[in-house]
């Protein structure tokens, strides 16, 4: 198979190789260095898609990201939607079609990798033209640190699309110079396929490298596909070129009609001769060169159609010298074609109105209507753009301190131009460093040929009867017109973004990049109002679409979210636990033998604790060691209750609240020493309390002095409950007396436990006779071991999370974030007790004294005893106080905060916050259930062991 | 994301930090003194300036150490971090041209 | 030109036509029964309702840039009722019910698609607070229900169901009447309707400032010259504080950006809307095919309309987790706005302490969906000196009392 386009002699392309691939369903072949789009071309394909409201054949129109029609639908090796056929590099195998509307997402998982890199450099120069390579040279020479970015394969920019010399040579020999140099350089980073997409605050600049994307199938698994760059440049200059803008004019979507720049490009990168028989129609110089360069590669110019009513000499004498005939003051004024452009009809255009139209044939229609510095990034980094009615485009104009624009990005089109400001941007930023850049001497460009203003055109007045501008695209992606423009400012639409949102113009795939400015150009002159003024369309991050899964990196899955295991937890998977996610940690929920349901795991494990002996991992719970000579000061400013007072070798419970009241945290506290306390708080707070107390001590009594230090995960911490825990313990810790005088409740001891040194709480979370055992991490599983082993004969139980809820519930100790929901204070939870009536202040007790902290009818924790024993109501359930149900809104009167099947109660039962709730006390109301309602009995919420008798044993 | 410099720590990345709201609120001298809707001030009401603004942040993931800076809101850019216990700084060069800009703004 | 004959639409091209006229661009006049400060969805729905409801028309909506251009324009277009408590309920589910009827009242395609929400349990809490949020939803009239994985897989299968993620899918809340819409069809919906009535909407027009005399709000300073006003109410969210303190008065709010973003156009893949707030993402497929997305709020104060890139990889990295199939879209464009946020996460609507000066604030990241029901509201407080029964319970004095209708402590729900 050949490729009927191609120039021989041009191109940086490898005729050497051949690759295949598939483009709608039909075999072609290209080579390596083509982009999907210039073998298409090659193979003389123009027809990529048809548009997306019209159906019209759409073909391609530019050569890089800016192409707004060449959009497809990787299908082979992976799919991925909506690429442009111009960025996407070809590789064998390729298997892709033409896309007129939405993409389509594999249903496959992708399987390929990415991550993400930091990295820090002085000077970041995203671009790799001329600009951007004696930007880079500059810096580099200087010795400072920089990193350059270039979206394309190689580096040169638009060095690779023209046939400029410098010094005399292809200026790609120079390039090719620069790169070497740079690569010596240690401190200097030149990435290639990289594509800054984002300017963020303090000189962070996202960029995405595709780093195996152009290998296809090929790609080897253990690299990733693409990487995000997470650059932080203390200067930065974007070089990032011009992109170049179409005129509208009737039928200027068909397939064949393209950027004369992107034609040039076509020529040179790619060794692509996009037609055999072209019209150039400009309003500017940088048509010549396309034409003049096109002409000699064998393409025949049948007109160069100009705007201008004069041409500069040298661009005459040169198309005179190849017999190309330039008609001054015409324009395109529409086109004909089925498939594919045949035919341009031009007309003499002066003071607003149109001559007589002829008609020229041709297979390639080139336009140009100026040029738009691509100044996405720069708007991104909050550099500021004005209009430069000379050249109709919008560009810089006030730059952030350390931020600038080089070359064709700030408004600069020569090369020689270019080449200069790269070096000066450079030495501008280096100086904003407090260091010196080198002079460049620079390449020679040759002579610049004498070169005239371009005309601002935005579009040529249609010759049809109808609608005016109905037969002319603004942005060809969205299908909008000329007439859609201004039927929008018809509407009363004064403001571009309107405009915007009214045609959808500037919303697809490319962002508006050959649209935007267009657009305000019409507006403005719909509206007789300056473009100036009317301001142009806000660019958003990124600047190129990013796939999701390159934004997310390595953090899927198991790096979502750290996951927090304790030390015991190998021990508690092997005896089959299921686990719990309780904030990051994983806890054991409960442990099944086999063949039991959760319902009688939970029941075997409760019975064991409340008869027997059971065990629980509770390393989990949030640890913070408290020491200074005022610790016991700042305890009784953040407890509701009194912490100073406790002796050492004490434990107290302690509830902590906002200053709005409501209780945010609770646990126990030991006193280790005259200076030292030890708190516990529930494992998902254990952060924030941390964070919560610093915040006071800290900002608000930096004169106390106490220190705090998280050591949750410094213990493994063993509840040892039930009847016979005593039993137990004293054969694993026989020096212990655990008699109930010698270490009564509230208190705690240090001791040796299956001899390693431990401390040991009497405190109890189910009511039952307990210890709490404390042991460094280090030797959890020792003692934990010793404990199973040493409780064998009393038939000890593992127990989990939702054995701990029951036991706790059945006793009424709330669980803060499940009995509380940031509404409810330490009195609505029935614990007036555990609220200081003699500390003067501590955080939230001014709270307690509002309007609605007194009213009578607060909802209250309370017992919920189901008149039908065996029904457990869900947690969640509301609660009214009628059996049956009113239309709605039902007045709700609280909901069921826990519920549970008890085993020591042979019942199920709940707790619920119920407004007026301690009041309610025998009352019964009733919990709406699928249409129904259940009785339910309103208790103490204290159902087990009201009197408390079991916790010495 | 900014780069945010912790008096301690130097410039870390706005990921290790947490947010600590306005500055220069003391917990009242005598929280008893005050009415409900005083005390509501304090609870619940903080300023909300359009433009600097003296705040509190915590180097979370860092030393765990508070500190204050002025920041503008605006342009979300530091101008200042100084000690909690220290007075708001008076901002000189472009950062008091940033206050001057947006004081009337603020509340 | 016309659409291609005897076909289909091409997925992607689906959005109907804005009506050839919208609204006239007037020049203020010196003086307005009512001025309303903010050209956004809630300052047009309630100059709207004002006329429709309470035969107002001497009304000029002042907007400082281009109406509806502020968090109107960049929201990701959630509509639904499913909050926890009564007060918020009752104004959220008004304000369905007037959704389900605003595309014929307004005689604009608002594209008001009720394809449900799904908010997402992750854990043992995350379902009892979910559940206790579905049961006071269905006794308050409100259609709710709780689904199990496998029910969630089946309303949307692209949801990844399976226990072997970081934090499984245990369960969902599912209201079904829920949805999204087109934020700009229904901003330009009130819009056109006010100009309709003869309602002012004046662009480009920056309030600098309140007259207030003996206690009494009479008029505003604006970029385009002073305007009297018998009444002044303002709408501006995010500006909601810089407005109230020209009147001396101090707002229990935070002005956070909130980032949100969108896709390329797909093919459709995601039937409903989900929320996570536990894995942080929240998505839906708009009309066209593009994803919609967004997550929580940046943590500082900012008017930028800006954000930090973090919140979006983050974003991307939930949103993979609960969704694979998204692996290869891509992020087309992003944007921020500034939300304004309440202590107890809900709004702030009625009177202030300055006469005939009205408030209407706080909304966080909820004003959209609350878009028809606050305008309704707040037109009736405007109108009548005293709140409507849906906005009573949103005062500002709650602060003081502290009868806080906190929706972030149980419902848990960013949106």
């Amino acid at each position: 198979m050949t490729n009927p386009f191609r120039a021989g002699g041009h191109g940086r392309i490898d005729r050497d190789t051949t690759l295949s691939f598939t483009f709608d369903g039909t075999a072609y072949t290209g080579h390596p260095g083509d982009t999907l789009a210039s073998a298409l071309l090659a193979n003389g394909v123009h027809h990529v898609a048809d548009s997306i409201k019209y159906g019209r054949p759409r073909g391609v129109l530019a050569a890089g990201a800016e192409e707004p029609n060449a959009v497809v639908q990787i299908e082979a090796p992976f799919p991925e939607p909506m690429l442009t056929g111009t960025t996407v590099e070809l590789y064998d195998g390729l298997d892709a079609r033409g896309l007129s509307g939405q993409g389509r997402l594999s249903s496959r998982p992708d399987t390929a990798r990415y991550d993400t890199l930091h990295a820090h450099c002085d000077l970041l120069v995203v671009g790799a033209g001329p600009a951007g390579l004696t930007a880079t040279l500059s810096a580099a020479r200087a010795g400072a640190r920089v990193i350059l970015v270039d979206e394309l394969p190689e580096p040169g920019g638009s060095l690779l699309g023209s046939q400029e010399l410098l010094d005399g040579r292809p200026a790609t020999e120079w390039v090719g110079e620069v790169v070497a140099e740079l690569d010596a350089c240690a401190d200097v980073q030149v990435l290639q396929r990289t594509t800054a997409f984002g300017h963020y605050d303090d000189g962070l600049v996202l960029a995405l490298e595709k780093r195996t994307d152009h290998l296809g199938a090929a790609a080897p698994a253990h690299v990733s596909r693409q990487r995000i760059w997470r650059i932080r440049a203390r200067q930065v200059v974007y070089a990032t070129g011009a992109y170049e803008r179409p005129v509208a004019f009737d039928d200027n979507d068909r397939p064949g009609i393209m950027l004369a720049g992107s034609a040039r490009t076509y020529l040179n990168r790619f060794g692509v001769l996009p037609g055999r028989q072209a019209v150039v129609f400009t309003t500017n110089d940088s048509a010549y060169p396309a034409a003049l360069e096109l002409a000699d590669a064998g393409v025949r110019i049948a007109a160069v159609v100009e705007a201008r009513e004069e041409v500069p000499a040298h661009w005459r004498t040169a198309c005179d010298e190849r017999g190309i005939e330039i008609r001054t003051g015409h324009v395109v004024t529409g086109t004909s074609g089925v498939e594919h452009v045949s035919r341009a009809h031009v007309a003499p255009f002066s003071r607003g109105r149109l001559g007589e139209r002829q008609g020229i044939d041709c297979d390639l229609l080139l336009v140009s209507g100026g040029w738009n510095p691509a100044v996405a990034l720069f708007s991104q980094a909050r550099g500021t753009l004005r209009y430069d009615a000379g050249i109709g485009a919008f560009v810089p104009a006030q730059a952030p301190g350390s931020v600038r624009t080089a070359g064709s990005a700030g408004g600069t089109f020569t090369l020689a131009g270019c080449l200069a400001d790269g070096g000066d941007a450079a030495s501008r930023a280096l100086s904003a460093l407090g260091r010196t850049g080198r002079t460049l001497t620079l390449p020679s460009t040759g002579p610049l040929p004498q070169g005239a203003p371009g005309r601002v055109l935005w579009r040529v007045p249609s010759p049809r009867d109808g609608q005016d501008g109905s037969h002319q695209f603004v942005d060809l992606q969205r299908d909008a017109l000329v007439s859609d423009v201004l039927r929008a400012t018809g509407a009363g639409l004064r403001s571009v973004e309107h405009v915007k949102r009214y045609t959808t113009i500037g919303t697809a795939h490319d962002q508006g990049r050959t649209s935007g400015v267009m657009t305000s150009g019409i507006v403005a002159e719909a509206l007789g109002v300056d473009v100036a003024d009317l301001g142009t369309m806000r660019l958003r991050p990124p600047a190129v679409p990013v796939a999701f899964a390159a934004l997310a990196g390595r953090n899927r899955g198991e790096l979502f979210d750290p996951v927090r295991v304790t030390a015991l937890h190998s021990w508690h998977a092997e005896h089959g636990a299921l686990f719990e996610d309780v904030g990051q940690w994983k806890r054991p929920w409960y442990y099944p033998q086999p063949g039991e349901s959760m319902e009688e795991a939970v029941l075997r494990e409760c019975r064991a604790a409340r008869t027997g002996v059971a065990m629980m991992d509770g390393s989990t719970l949030g640890k913070i060691n408290v020491q200074g000579p005022d610790a016991g000061v700042l305890l009784d400013r953040l407890y509701t209750n009194m912490m100073s007072t406790l002796k050492v070798g004490r434990v107290r419970y302690g509830v902590m609240c906002g200053v709005d009241g409501m209780a945010i945290d609770d646990g126990t506290v030991i006193r280790v020493a005259e200076q030292e306390f030890l708190l516990t708080t529930t494992t998902g707070n254990a952060a924030k309390v941390l964070e919560w107390m610093e915040e006071w001590l800290q900002t608000e009594w930096p004169d106390l002095r106490v220190h705090l230090t998280s050591v949750t995960e410094h213990w493994v911490t063993i509840p040892l409950v039930g009847p016979r825990s005593r039993d137990v313990l004293a054969l694993v810790a026989p020096d212990l007396d655990a008699d109930n005088d010698a270490f009564p409740f509230m208190s705690w001891r240090d001791a040796t436990v299956a001899g390693i040194p431990a401390r040991v709480c009497r405190i109890s979370f189910s009511g039952e006779l307990a210890y709490e055992i404390n042991v460094p991490a280090w030797d959890g599983i020792t003692v934990w071991n010793a404990l199973y082993a040493a409780g064998g004969p009393f038939g000890i139980t593992p127990y989990g999370t939702e054995t701990m809820h029951v036991l706790r519930a059945e006793k009424a100790y709330p669980i803060i974030g499940q009995d509380t929901d940031g509404t409810v204070t330490p009195q609505d939870l029935g614990m007036s007790w555990v609220v200081s009536k003699k500390k003067p202040d501590f955080i939230g007790k001014r709270s307690f004294s509002r309007e609605e902290n007194q009213r009578g009818d607060r909802k209250q924790l309370v017992g919920l005893l189901p008149a039908d024993e065996r029904v457990l109501l869900p947690e969640g359930a509301q609660i009214i106080a009628t059996s049956s149900i009113p239309q709605p809104p039902v007045p709700m009167l609280g909901h069921v905060t826990s519920s549970y099947r008890s085993d020591a109660l042979q019942r199920t039962f709940a707790l619920a916050l119920v407004r007026s709730g301690s009041e309610r006390i025998g009352e019964t109301l009733y919990v709406p259930l699928d249409g129904r309602t259940v009785p339910v009995t309103v208790t103490d919420p204290v159902l087990f062991d009201k009197e408390g008798s079991r916790r010495d044993g | 994301m900014q780069l945010i410099a912790c008096p301690w720590c130097g410039e870390r990345e706005e990921i290790e930090f947490h947010y600590g709201g306005q500055a220069h609120v003391a917990y009242p001298d005598d929280p008893y003194a005050l009415d409900d809707d005083q005390w509501a001030q304090y609870v619940f009401f903080r300023d909300n300036p359009k433009g600097p603004f003296a705040e509190r942040w915590v180097h979370a993931a860092g030393c765990r150490r508070w500190f204050n800076a002025v920041r503008d809101t605006v342009t979300h850019e530091f101008l200042a971090v100084y000690d909690v216990r220290a007075p708001r700084p008076l901002l000189t060069g472009s950062a008091a041209a940033a206050q001057q800009r947006k004081g009337q703004e603020a509340s | 030109m016309h659409p291609r004959d005897n076909a289909p639409a091409t997925p992607g091209d689906a959005l109907p036509d804005h009506p050839d006229f919208l609204w006239r661009n007037p020049d203020p006049k010196p003086s307005y029964d009512v001025v309303i400060v903010g050209g956004g969805g809630h300052g047009l729905a309630t100059a709207y309702y004002l006329a429709k409801n309470h035969g107002i028309t001497d009304i000029a909506v002042l907007e400082k840039g281009w109406l509806a251009g502020g968090n109107m324009a960049r929201n990701t277009t959630i509509i639904r009722s499913n909050y926890l408590w009564d007060e918020s309920s009752g104004i959220y589910e008004h304000s369905l019910k007037l959704w389900e009827t605003l595309e014929e009242d307004l005689d604009y395609p608002i594209l008001f698609s009720q394809r449900g929400v799904l908010n997402l349990a992750h854990s043992l809490q995350d379902i009892r607070d979910s559940k206790r949020r579905v049961y006071a939803n269905q006794l308050n009239g409100i259609d709710a229900e709780w689904l199990e994985p496998d029910e969630v897989a089946e309303v949307c299968p692209i949801v990844n169901i399976s226990p072997d993620v970081r934090y499984p899918v245990l369960g969902a809340t599912y209201q079904p009447r829920a949805g999204i819409a087109k934020h700009d069809y229904v901003a330009w919906g009130f819009a056109r309707r006010a100009d309709d009535y003869g309602i002012d909407l004046i662009q480009d027009c920056e309030v600098t400032g309140l007259d207030i005399r003996g206690g009494r709000v009479t008029g505003v300073q604006t970029t385009r010259g002073p305007i009297a006003a018998g009444k002044v109410a303002l709408a501006a969210a995010g500006h909601s504080s810089v407005l109230a303190s020209m009147a001396g008065l101090r707002l229990p709010l935070q002005s956070h950006p909130l980032q949100a973003l969108v896709s390329e156009l797909l093919e459709p893949v995601h039937p409903t809307v989900v929320m996570s707030n536990a894995v942080h993402v929240y998505v839906s497929q708009a009309h066209k095919g593009e994803l919609v997305m967004g997550a929580g709020i940046d943590s500082y104060n900012g008017y930028g309309q800006r954000g930090a890139f973090h919140i979006l990889e983050r974003q991307m990295a939930a949103a993979l987790e609960l969704f694979p199939v998204f692996a290869r879209a891509h992020m087309l464009r992003t944007w921020a706005g500034i939300v304004d946020v309440t202590p107890d996460a809900s709004p702030i609507v009625g009177t202030t302490p300055v006469e005939n000066l009205y408030l209407n604030c706080g909304w966080g990241t909820g004003g959209f969906k609350a878009t028809p029901g606050v305008g309704w509201c707040y037109a009736h407080t405007i109108a009548t000196g005293e709140p409507h029964p849906y906005n009573a319970p949103f005062t500002l004095a709650r602060f003081t009392t502290g009868a806080l209708v906190d929706e972030h402590g149980a419902a848990a729900v960013a949106h």
